[in-house]
């Protein structure tokens, strides 16, 4: 996984709240056997017109302020639903490099960490300002530090954020959780003894 | 110290806690389908690791396959391609598919408590947010995304952050005519589409013992959609009498010694939940969801709501756009809307007592003309016991299709779905934008209920219908 240290990016905003899974990746994008190639699907059923590949004008990804956004700007409880990690699959291969949130759904948040894209939970208050900021200001770029943990407006503003210090420290080494693991492989394994010593399972 | 029942199965199930790092949690039963799990294998593959425990890994082929015409091949290349990978997968690696062919297959939620596979007491994964349906039995089971089904297969065990206690109580009884996903559509009303986020609830209550296990399933299966991580109920007589024979249970000596184990899972009686909530059962009268989210709900003998009525300007902007979305005019009835297709199936409610209750309310009756019905079973054996017990002509007779077992228009991954506009009572979990097929109108609603309006055409209270 890339690691992710600090990133300046096109921001753009989705104005909704609870954006679910199947809004973010169709189900039947889900038939692929590869990791790759799921860009173009990004929020299907919004973004094109009918089943063509025709962009939707009104739908704010197709908007050309916001071409080339790189940084997604969301509200509370982003992700629900299923636990497809075809859906940070999907924004990161878009160009998404991080996510700007009050919240998202549990098992979407791991699976964009797992993934190094950076699922960053900001206050709503934080979050509200900066919907108006950058609705105001076309091109309007953050900077997202995860080193500092901070995002940087424009003009200069800081907006601290926390993070889970093993998922920070993850992140920003772009660690092989499975490699991290079996670190641990001795452990597992008179874990396995104990068990297996106790009747019933 | 007084410990929940989560708290016992987390501790029993822990590799390494140590402050600051995410906890290596062991996993004793990994599920297995065909939509997460390639790019699982072949990474496992390219890092040239193996499955850790094959014997405790299960594979099952259930969300693309189709529900008619088995005989043939898969029409659809991609979903030929993804159920052939997870067959080529399943023998290079050496786990147990539960393939097309094979009696035992079904819905990998259904198959896995039916089997024996799934148990009292285990740490339950799978790469599909439904998992959470086997804590029905006093199991702790989480959804994965396909990063952790890879670390599952590597290690056997999870990294995970020890999730905080929601205690769901229900005070009072079950109304008539109200079953658990009724119980479970209120709940989620209640606590909201994130209510449970960074929880694992554990439901509680007079109510909940009433309920027969494939209840506490369909309750324990929507957990995930009140954000939950996992949902939870303390297992019981009827619990350790639902597993004794099942294939993959413990026998003889073992069996005993299981039980015993077992019996002390449920809560300490001063145990502490991080959050409590405490709601009426009275409060479950059947459910029918209006929007797009399962939280957007309301009772049958309710009103389509109004948004202009809303202070908050978030929830007036998402109700304004569900409705749009499903075309309902605030103030409507709920009775008086009209479906134009009925799907009963699903992990939530294809099982044998979910068929049961349908056919009760279809027996001697038609589909409503212009209304496509189809049951979808949720496993093989589920369809079997069901044409034992002459359901499926109950069902056949009224006008319904009686198709093979799968995931089905659930979630319209193989060819089962809504075309743009139709409108369809479901006994499925997800009433999302499109999740029935692009365009789709989903009513999330019970067996009784879906079936009821089949015959009617429109949905109707059940309470008071002859």
């Amino acid at each position: 996984m890339e690691p992710f240290t600090a990133y300046t990016g096109v921001v753009m905003p989705l104005d909704r709240v609870n954006v679910d899974t199947d809004q973010i990746i169709p189900q039947r994008f889900l038939r692929k056997i590869a990791r790759t190639g799921f860009g173009p699907d990004l929020f299907a059923n919004l973004r094109y017109i009918g089943d063509s590949a025709a962009p939707n004008p009104d739908f704010v990804l197709n908007l050309p302020r916001y071409a080339g956004a790189s940084v997604l700007l969301a509200r509370a409880n982003f992700g629900c639903g299923s636990s497809r990690e075809h859906a940070p699959w999907a924004l990161q291969q878009y160009g998404f490099r991080c996510l700007i949130a009050p919240s998202y759904a549990d098992i979407f948040y791991n699976n964009c960490c797992a993934n190094g894209l950076l699922p960053v939970v900001l206050p709503d208050a934080a979050v509200d300002t900066l919907f108006g900021e950058v609705e105001a200001d076309t091109g309007y770029a953050l900077r997202v530090d995860l080193v500092n943990q901070v995002v940087v407006t424009p003009r200069g503003e800081s907006h601290a954020f926390t993070i889970d210090p093993f998922v920070k420290d993850s992140l920003v080494r772009g660690l092989d959780a499975i490699g991290w693991t079996l670190q641990f492989d001795n452990l597992i394994g008179a874990y396995e003894e104990r068990r297996a010593a106790v009747a019933g399972v | 110290m007084a410990r929940t029942m989560f708290d016992k199965i987390w501790d029993a199930h822990v590799v390494r806690e140590v402050p600051g790092d995410k906890t290596i949690l062991y996993i004793d039963r990994h599920l297995v389908h065909e939509v997460t799990s390639p790019q699982a294998f072949e990474s496992l593959r390219l890092s040239r690791r193996s499955v850790r425990r094959p014997e405790a890994t299960f594979a099952v082929l259930d969300h693309n396959v189709p529900t008619t015409d088995r005989h043939l091949p898969i029409q659809q290349p991609d979903s030929a391609l993804q159920v052939a990978t997870l067959e080529k997968n399943a023998v290079e690696f050496g786990i147990t598919l539960f393939g097309m062919g094979d009696a035992r297959q079904g819905i990998v939620h259904v198959t896995g408590p039916e089997q024996g596979i799934t148990l009292p007491g285990m740490t339950i994964v799978c790469g599909d947010s439904h998992t959470s349906t086997h804590g029905a039995f006093g199991a702790l089971a989480f959804g994965i995304g396909t990063s952790e089904v890879e670390h599952v297969l590597a290690t056997q065990c999870m990294q995970q952050d020890r999730p905080k206690t929601m205690e769901v109580r229900i005070e009072g009884d079950l109304p008539e005519g109200s079953t658990a996903k009724d119980l479970m559509l209120a709940i989620i009303g209640a606590i909201g589409v994130n209510g449970g986020n960074g929880h694992v609830i554990e439901y509680t209550g007079p109510a909940i013992r009433a309920l027969s296990i494939e209840g506490r399933m369909t309750l324990c299966n929507m957990s995930i959609e009140a954000g939950a991580r996992a949902g939870m109920v303390a297992p019981d007589e009827k619990t350790f009498e639902y597993f004794k024979g099942r294939p993959y249970a413990p026998k003889g000596e073992q069996w005993e010694a299981a039980v015993a184990a077992w019996r002390a899972l449920p809560s300490d009686r001063d145990a502490v939940y991080d959050q409590v909530v405490v709601l009426n059962a009275a409060s479950a009268v059947p459910q029918v969801t209006w929007g797009t989210n399962p939280g957007m709900v309301a009772p049958v003998d309710g009103k389509v709501p109004d948004p202009a009525a809303m202070e908050d300007p978030w929830a007036r902007a998402a109700v304004e756009r569900a409705l749009e979305y499903m075309a309902l005019k605030p103030g409507t009835p709920i009775t008086d809307i009209a479906i134009d297709r009925v799907f009963i199936g699903s992990c939530t409610n294809a099982r044998i007592e979910d068929l049961r209750l349908a056919a009760r309310f279809v027996e001697g009756r038609k589909v409503a003309a212009g209304v496509q019905a189809m049951v979808v079973p949720g496993s093989g054996l589920v369809k079997a016991e069901a044409e034992r017990e002459g359901l499926d002509r109950i069902f056949t007779d009224a006008g319904f299709e009686w198709r093979d077992a799968g995931c089905s228009m659930c979630l319209a991954m193989n060819e089962d779905r809504l075309q743009p506009g139709e409108r369809c009572a479901s006994t499925s979990n997800r009433n999302f934008e499109g999740r029935q097929g692009k365009g789709g109108r989903t009513h999330l609603v019970s067996p009784a209920m879906a079936a009821a309006a089949a015959v009617a055409g429109h949905f109707v209270d059940i309470r008071h219908w002859s």
